[in-house]
């Protein structure tokens, strides 16, 4: 099967096909990570720009690292150092980089749909680095291919997934790909922190973490975003991380070779003790390292349909 | 088997596993015995040869030796010129391949740009002491200066034409044919 996409936008767009051949193309290109001289020429000549309007590092880092690795030229440009800050409105900012011949854009932006919006309007390829609280399609792509790498089959697989997934992207995109590769799909949380009417999104609702450990593959902790908590979500941090932390005795009410996973940056002793997050169960530095190869298979196959 | 009505045979089973035999001998003989030697096979067809040549001189010097599949996708010169990306496979070298000499291993050897590529590729894992090219054709029409050490068959073409290779592992018997239309 062959790539048709000039972007990518969303996890929901993808069909099975699709995310099968992001994940195989991203297999042969892990292998590129592991060399002396990780570099290949690819996409020698191409242009790669990360707009970012939200601030990031790894994402950022991430996407910049496999740009490189694939031997194109990459440029960042984020709002605090940029005509952003003049007034200039998105598709202006765009259609400028646009003009300096970029042949990729990845876009990072707080509303929903900016992606999206922005690849109407450009020829370049528009990657998706997170839109709002809407998607976050890299991450779960890279989440997907984690769990391949360790469990070889996302059919049948239970997989939960806990803390704020109303005011998380991550969660959403990983809901959507997880349940249309088969898994089932859990979500424990605070009510505060669970979006409504999330069942038709395909997952489980718990809202005690211990019921929803039953039987579990895989584990995956959110941050707790602590820049929300004036929104009245939660009594308390403490509160938060006495019902909600994932310690080690709640580790071992999941499957004896469960793996837990966390998008970063982690909050130690909040949603994770250390003792897990340091645990052979945490696959957490394996996702980093995954990350690139993802976004270096996504690079290729859009720089063909450009 | 019967063969498809476009199709000319031009080795049979027999045929290919001769000249392989052959080219496992040259390659031994060319390298006095297979000290610091491995084969490094291009995906797809060169991997089957490489792994039918490790096999026979293994038989022959009653040793391993190192084998690797080397996928040149990454190394194309066409990848910006393209509109549909070539899939992906993976390159799987499990040893260090600098200070080896390197025999390379394709199917058929035609414009010479395949070959480029996967000098490239093989450069960028280590500095090999030596690269040789074992191909089970060559068909003429080179566009780069390239030439094969070792060579099945020599085989005139026309550029129009098409020399396809048929491994028993995906086709059920072995075979070299042009195939026309």
């Amino acid at each position: 099967m062959g790539w048709k996409r000039k972007d990518l936008l969303t996890i929901a767009e993808l069909s099975i096909e699709e995310i099968e051949l992001i994940l195989t193309t991203a297999e042969s290109l892990k292998e590129v990570g592991g060399r002396d001289i990780k570099k290949v020429p690819a996409l020698r000549g191409k242009t790669v720009v990360n707009l970012f309007f939200e601030p990031s590092t790894r994402t950022r880092t991430s996407f910049e690292l496999a740009a490189k690795r694939l031997s194109a030229d990459v440029i960042n440009f984020s709002p605090s150092t940029s005509s952003v800050v003049k007034g200039e409105t998105l598709l202006d900012t765009a259609r400028n980089i646009e003009s300096m011949q970029a042949d990729i854009i990845v876009l990072r932006h707080s509303s929903p749909g900016a992606a999206e919006h922005l690849s109407r309007f450009v020829q370049s390829s528009v990657i998706n680095a997170g839109d709002g609280w809407h998607e976050h399609p890299t991450q779960a792509l890279l989440d997907v291919y984690t769990i391949k790498e360790k469990k070889k089959e996302i059919q049948g697989l239970t997989i939960v997934i806990v803390g704020d997934v109303a005011h998380s992207r991550v969660a959403r995109s990983n809901i959507v790909a997880l349940t249309k590769l088969g898994a089932e799909v859990r979500v424990v949380a605070p009510p505060t922190m669970l979006p409504l009417y999330v069942e038709r999104l395909g997952a489980k609702v718990y809202y005690q973490f211990e019921d929803a450990l039953n039987g579990v593959d895989v584990i995956m902790m959110l941050r707790l975003q602590r820049e929300r908590l004036g929104q009245a979500l939660l009594p308390s941090i403490r509160e938060y991380a006495k019902l909600f932390c994932l310690t080690s005795e709640r580790l071992r009410l999941a499957k004896p070779d469960t793996i837990v996973m966390h998008p970063g940056p982690l909050n130690r002793g909040i949603e994770i003790s250390p003792a897990v997050a340091d645990s052979p169960a945490a696959v957490i530095l394996d996702q980093v390292t995954n990350g690139v190869s993802v976004r270096m298979a996504l690079m290729y196959l859009l720089s063909g349909a450009a | 088997m019967g063969l498809a009505q476009s199709e000319r045979l031009l080795m049979d089973a027999q045929d290919m596993s001769r000249a392989l035999s052959r080219i496992s001998h040259e390659i031994l003989e060319g390298n006095k015995g297979s000290q610091d030697l491995a084969l490094v096979g291009i995906r797809t067809g060169g991997v089957y040869l490489a792994q039918r040549l490790a096999m026979r001189i293994q038989q022959i010097e009653q040793r391993d030796i190192p084998l690797g599949e080397l996928d040149i996708t990454l190394y194309r010169d066409d990848l910006s010129i393209r509109k549909d990306q070539p899939e992906l496979r993976k390159t799987t070298i499990p040893f260090n391949i600098s200070d080896l000499k390197i025999v390379l291993v394709d199917d058929v050897l035609f414009t010479g740009r395949t070959i480029r590529a996967a000098l490239d590729g093989l450069m960028d894992l280590g500095r090999p002491a030596e690269i040789q090219l074992a191909v089970l054709i060559d068909r003429g029409h080179r566009q780069l200066p390239i030439r094969a050490n070792y060579v099945g068959k020599n085989i005139p073409t026309s550029r129009e034409e098409n020399v396809q290779v048929f491994f028993e592992e995906l086709e059920q018997v072995d075979r070299v044919s042009i195939v026309t239309g």
